[in-house]
């Protein structure tokens, strides 16, 4: 019993850290900022959430385990605001390789700054000229 | 249960290496908050697989400060950041 317990929660552990290295690989590949965003976030939840659950099963004792569900509470809860936000100030200001989208409902929206700032990357699209009044 | 012990550290460690080569590249702010991000997050998963491994659960109070932390600082920069928004137009037109 013991031993099957412990094969699960090695297991659990393999496929964590597995995401771990894949999002490092894909925060270094990926080419913009929202890209790097789906690959960083991986192990945020999924990742973490695996390896939780192996520690909770290594670990002994109920102290232990209620505080690693209060990490993956914590998780699941916090990543999905920070993820927006970022990206809603990575869409404004013009951090969005817009030729690699596929659909961009917001495009014509005048949704995103309409000034340079000077920290664009240098695929960024041309500033639009200021409008006439 | 040591080879496994280096596998796992190994994922973790190269993981948390090729985000500190984002976070050292990164070409904007936004990257590098997503690198930090990221990589406090392979920090915790490191430090549970510690404590998964050696069956020592003192650093489990640590996990849960480094999420937190995770969370106030991208939230943070991320506001920051946004709070130097010029001139964004709105959808009907109207400047703010």
């Amino acid at each position: 019993m013991s031993t099957v317990a412990d094969v699960v929660a090695i297991g659990c552990l393999l496929a964590g850290a597995f995401l771990c290295l894949t999002a490092g690989l894909g925060l270094v590949r990926f080419p913009d900022v929202l890209s790097r965003m789906h690959a960083g976030t991986k192990p945020q939840v999924l990742g973490v959430l695996l390896i939780m659950v192996g520690g909770a099963i290594r670990l002994s004792g109920w102290s232990a385990t209620w505080m690693l569900l209060l990490v993956a509470a914590f998780q699941l809860l916090t990543a999905p605001v920070s993820a927006h936000l970022i990206s809603r100030v990575a869409y404004r200001r013009r951090h969005v390789r817009r030729d690699l989208l596929l659909v961009d409902e917001l495009a014509d929206g005048g949704h995103q700054d309409a000034v340079h700032r000077g920290d664009e990357p240098g695929d960024a699209p041309p500033e639009e000229p200021p409008p006439a009044r | 249960m040591t080879v496994v012990s280096y596998v796992l550290y190994g994922l973790v460690g190269g993981g948390a290496l090729l985000a500190l080569v984002r976070l050292a590249l990164g070409p904007s702010l936004l990257d590098r908050v997503v690198a930090t991000d990221t990589l406090l997050v392979i920090i915790s998963a490191g430090l549970a697989v510690y404590a998964a491994l050696e069956r020592d659960p003192t650093v489990v109070p640590v996990l849960v400060v480094v999420s937190l932390l995770a969370f106030v600082g991208s939230v943070s920069i991320a506001r920051y950041v946004g709070g130097m928004l010029i001139r964004a137009r709105t959808d009907d037109g109207v400047e703010p």
